[in-house]
C-alpha cells in the first residue's frame, strides 16, 4: 500500500488538536528549515499558561498521525477467472505537510512568565495594546512583518495571551536534535478555534495547515467555513502507483480551485481503533497518551482491549488559507458523526494467466473498457490531457468496439 | 342546453379561480417553493449531508403528524402547507446519522405546535424547538451552519427570494429589525477589534444566516403581536445570537437565541398588545369572511 504523507507540501504546518469538554492540549508541529537561532513563533492561546502546560513531544508521533490518516492507495489484484478468489494488498500514501507557523512575532506588555523547556525559550505575554506589544517584540529582537498590528491588537482584545517561543541554542545543542520537536500546550478554555490569521500576513502566497483533531464524540467541522470531503474511492490506472505523491498534491491543487480556496477537505475520519486498509498501524495507548489523549489515563489497557474501543475518534483536516479567503481564524464543532472516511483510491492489476475458458474471454473483453473508465477518471479529477493519460497507459486512443454493433449484442444466445 | 353548459363552465372556472387564488396569495405557497428550491440546491450542489431517506422520513412523519394532531385536536380540516414548511427546514438544518432521531424530531417539531401553547398561540416556532431539544436530549444531532459556504451568489440569491417571502408574509419588520440589530453587533465588534471589514461580511455570508432570518424569526404564528413587540423581540434575539459565540464561545448561537426568548413572547404581547396574525389567503381578497384557526 503507497500513502501521500504532509511532507508533499511546501510551509505546511500540522497541529494536533486532542479536546474533551473544554479540556485541550494542543500540539504544534514544525518543519522549520532555516538556523535555529531564526527560528521564533508566536501564538495567540486563550489561557495564561504554566510551565506544567507545556511539554515538548516526539516528532514522531505527529509522523505516526500523518501516516495514519493520509490518503492510500490499495492494490487489488484481479484473480484469475477462471477459479476466482479475492486478494488484496494496501498501501498506504505518503504524508503530506510541514507546519509554516514560523513566523518572527514580536509582542509587548506584560511578560507573565518565562519558561525554558527542552530547546526553547518560552514567555507567556499579555499585552494592553498592540502597539506596546509590537515595541516589545521588536525590542527583542523578533521581526514582525507589516499588519501584524491590526491582527495582534484584535487579539488583546478578545483577552488573549501570547505565547512565544524561540530556540535556546544551548539547549538544542546540548539535546543534540537536528530539528525542532514539537511544542504542546494543554489549556481549558470553551474557544474550539485555530487561529490562523498571523500566518496570513506572512505575504509569500498561501499556508498549508493539517489539523488532527482527537476527540471522543465523533467528526469535527469548521463553523464558518465549508468542510468537504476529499474524492474519493475511485480506481485509478496503474502507473500512479509510482506517482501517488504527486497524484495526492495535483488533486488537493484541483480541489482547491473547485472551491475557490474557501474550503476545509476532510481526508480522514475513523475510529482509532482500527483502520481498513491501513496506511499505518493506529497509535498505541502510549502514543495516544503522549500526544495529549488525557482521557485515557486510569484505564487498564484490558478494559479497552475487552471493550474493543480506546474512545478516541480522529478528524483529519487539510486546508490552504490566505487572508483573502479565510479572513477569520477557524472555529471548529464537535459532531455526533461517527461515519468513517478515508481518501482511498484503488489499483486493479489485471489478471495475467493464460487459463483458457469462456469466463477468461469475457474477463480480456471488458479490460479496455475498465482502462478507459479509469483514464476518464483520472482526467475529470487532475484536469489533465486524457490523451496523455491513455498514451501513459499504453491503451488505444478510443476504446476499441471490437467493431460489433450494439444491437448485435442483444439477442445473442 | 347551451346557456346550461355555460353557466356551469362558468362556476367551474371561478371555483377553480378562487382556489387557485387561494394558493397564490398564500405566502406559505412561495415559501414551500423557496425552500424546496434550496433544498435541491443544497443536496446537488453543495454535497450538504442530507441523504434523501432523511428527507423523505422527515416529511412524510411531519405530515403524518400534522394529520393525526388534526383529528386529535380537532381542527376543522388538514392543511398541508404549514407542516410543509417546518418539514423543509428541518431538512435544511438538522443533521443526524439515526434515521430514528430524524422521524422523532420531526414529530416532537410538530407536536410541539399543538401542546406547547399560551393563549391560543404556539410558543416556539416549530423546527427551532424541534432542533434545540434534540440537541440537548441527545449527542446525535447536530446542525452545520458552515456547509452551506460564502458564494455571494448564493447568498444573494437566497436573500433575494427569502425577501420575496417575507414581503408576503407581511411581517418583514421582525426580520428587517433583526438584520438590523445583529449586522449593527458585527459591525460594532469588528470596529471595536480593529478587524477588516472582510470578517463582520464573512460571517453573514452564511446560507444558514439567511434561512434563519427569512424562514424562522420572522414565523408569524410565534412573534409578537404588536410592531413593538416585534422590534423588542428581535433586539432580544440579535443580542442572544451575538453573546453565544463570541462570549460564550458556543455554537448555533441564533438557534438558542430564538428558542430562549420565544419564551418572552407571552411577557412582551402582554405589555406590548396588538393583533393577532392569520394567513392571507384567496377570501381576505374575494372579500368573504373567514375564521382562522390559529394552528398551523
Amino acid at each position: 500500500m503507497a500513502k501521500a504523507d504532509t511532507k508533499l507540501f511546501n510551509k505546511a504546518s500540522q497541529v494536533v488538536i486532542v479536546r474533551d469538554g473544554d479540556k485541550t492540549v494542543m500540539t504544534m508541529a514544525n518543519d522549520f528549515k532555516g538556523a535555529p537561532k531564526e527560528f521564533a513563533i508566536v501564538i495567540p492561546v486563550p489561557t495564561f499558561i504554566e510551565r506544567e502546560q507545556i511539554h515538548i513531544a516526539d516528532k514522531a508521533l505527529i509522523d505516526h498521525l500523518d501516516a495514519y490518516s493520509a490518503p492510500r492507495l490499495v492494490e487489488y489484484f484481479d484473480e484469475n477467472p477462471c477459479a476466482p478468489r479475492v486478494l488484496y494488498e494496501a498501501m498506504p500514501a505518503p504524508p503530506a505537510s510541514d507546519v509554516g507557523e514560523s513566523r518572527k512575532g514580536s509582542l509587548g506588555v506584560t511578560v507573565e512568565a518565562r519558561y525554558t523547556v527542552g530547546e526553547y525559550d518560552i514567555v507567556i505575554l499579555s499585552a494592553e495594546q498592540s502597539g506596546g506589544l509590537e515595541t516589545w517584540l521588536k525590542e527583542n529582537g523578533y521581526r514582525i512583518p507589516d499588519g501584524a498590528g491590526d491582527i495582534l491588537g484584535s487579539y488583546i482584545k478578545q483577552k488573549m495571551r501570547f505565547f512565544i517561543a524561540r530556540v535556546n541554542l544551548k539547549e538544542h545543542s546540548k539535546l543534540g536534535f537536528s530539528y525542532l520537536r514539537p511544542i504542546q500546550v494543554a489549556y481549558e478554555s470553551p474557544k474550539f478555534m485555530l487561529p490562523i490569521r498571523l500566518g496570513t500576513i506572512n505575504a509569500d502566497g498561501y499556508q498549508e495547515l493539517f489539523i488532527y483533531v482527537l476527540n471522543r464524540k465523533g467528526r469535527v467541522e469548521t463553523t464558518n467555513y465549508r468542510t468537504v470531503k476529499l474524492p474519493t474511492g475511485m480506481d485509478l490506472p496503474l502507473y500512479i502507483k509510482d506517482e501517488f505523491a504527486d497524484f495526492y498534491r495535483t488533486m488537493f491543487d484541483e480541489q482547491v480551485k473547485k472551491e475557490n480556496m474557501e474550503a476545509v477537505f476532510l481526508e480522514y475520519a475513523w475510529d482509532m481503533n482500527w483502520c481498513d486498509p491501513c496506511a499505518a498501524d493506529p497509535l498505541s495507548r502510549e502514543e495516544l497518551r503522549n500526544v495529549g489523549v488525557f482521557w485515557l489515563n486510569g484505564i487498564k489497557p484490558e478494559d479497552t482491549w475487552t471493550g474493543g474501543a480506546s474512545d478516541v475518534f480522529i478528524t483529519r483536516l487539510h486546508v490552504r488559507y490566505d487572508a483573502r479567503h479565510f479572513p477569520e481564524d477557524l472555529v471548529f464543532q464537535e459532531t455526533g458523526n461517527r461515519e468513517n472516511f478515508q481518501g482511498r483510491y484503488g489499483l486493479r492489476h489485471p489478471w495475467t494467466g493464460n487459463d483458457s475458458c469462456e469466463a477468461a474471454t469475457q474477463y480480456k473483453k471488458q479490460l479496455p473498457k475498465r482502462w478507459e473508465q479509469e483514464a476518464q477518471t483520472l482526467a475529470g479529477l487532475m484536469g489533465w490531457d486524457i490523451n496523455a493519460i491513455r498514451k501513459k497507459m499504453n491503451i488505444a486512443k478510443e476504446p476499441k468496439t471490437d467493431g460489433r454493433k450494439w444491437w448485435e449484442e442483444i439477442w445473442k444466445e | 342546453m347551451f346557456v346550461v353548459a355555460k353557466i356551469s363552465i362558468g362556476l367551474r372556472l371561478k371555483s377553480i379561480e378562487s382556489s387557485l387564488k387561494s394558493w397564490l396569495y398564500d405566502p406559505r405557497v412561495y415559501q414551500i417553493a423557496v425552500l424546496t428550491s434550496l433544498l435541491v440546491y443544497g443536496i446537488f450542489w453543495l454535497d450538504f449531508e442530507i441523504r434523501s431517506t432523511q428527507a423523505i422520513t422527515i416529511l412524510i412523519t411531519i405530515l403524518l403528524t400534522q394529520y393525526l394532531c388534526t383529528r386529535v385536536f380537532k381542527l376543522p380540516e388538514y392543511d398541508p402547507r404549514s407542516p410543509l414548511i417546518s418539514g423543509l427546514s428541518l431538512c435544511l438544518l438538522l443533521r443526524t446519522n439515526s434515521l430514528l432521531l430524524v422521524g422523532l424530531t420531526a414529530f416532537i417539531t410538530i407536536l410541539s405546535k399543538f401542546t406547547l401553547r399560551f393563549r391560543g398561540k404556539h410558543i416556539f416556532n416549530p423546527t427551532n424547538f424541534g432542533i434545540v431539544l434534540m440537541i440537548l436530549l441527545t449527542d446525535k444531532v447536530w446542525v452545520s451552519p458552515g456547509q452551506w459556504g460564502n458564494i455571494a451568489f448564493f447568498g444573494f440569491l437566497i436573500a433575494c427570494l427569502g425577501g420575496l417571502v417575507v414581503n408576503r408574509a407581511s411581517r418583514s419588520d421582525v426580520t428587517y429589525a433583526f438584520l438590523g440589530f445583529y449586522i449593527s453587533l458585527l459591525l460594532g465588534r469588528a470596529s471595536w477589534l480593529g478587524d477588516p471589514l472582510h470578517i463582520p461580511l464573512h460571517q453573514i455570508q452564511s446560507g444558514a444566516f439567511l434561512v434563519f432570518t427569512f424562514f424562522m424569526i420572522s414565523d408569524p404564528k410565534t412573534t409578537p403581536d404588536s410592531r413593538a413587540g416585534r422590534v423588542l423581540f428581535a433586539f432580544l434575539v440579535a443580542a442572544g445570537a451575538f453573546v453565544v459565540p463570541f462570549v460564550l464561545f458556543r455554537t448555533n448561537g441564533l438557534l438558542w437565541a430564538l428558542a430562549f426568548f420565544s419564551l418572552s413572547v407571552p411577557l412582551i404581547d402582554r405589555f406590548l398588545p396588538g393583533n393577532r396574525y392569520k394567513w392571507s389567503t384567496a377570501n381576505d381578497y374575494l372579500g368573504a369572511n373567514q375564521q382562522v384557526v390559529n394552528i398551523g
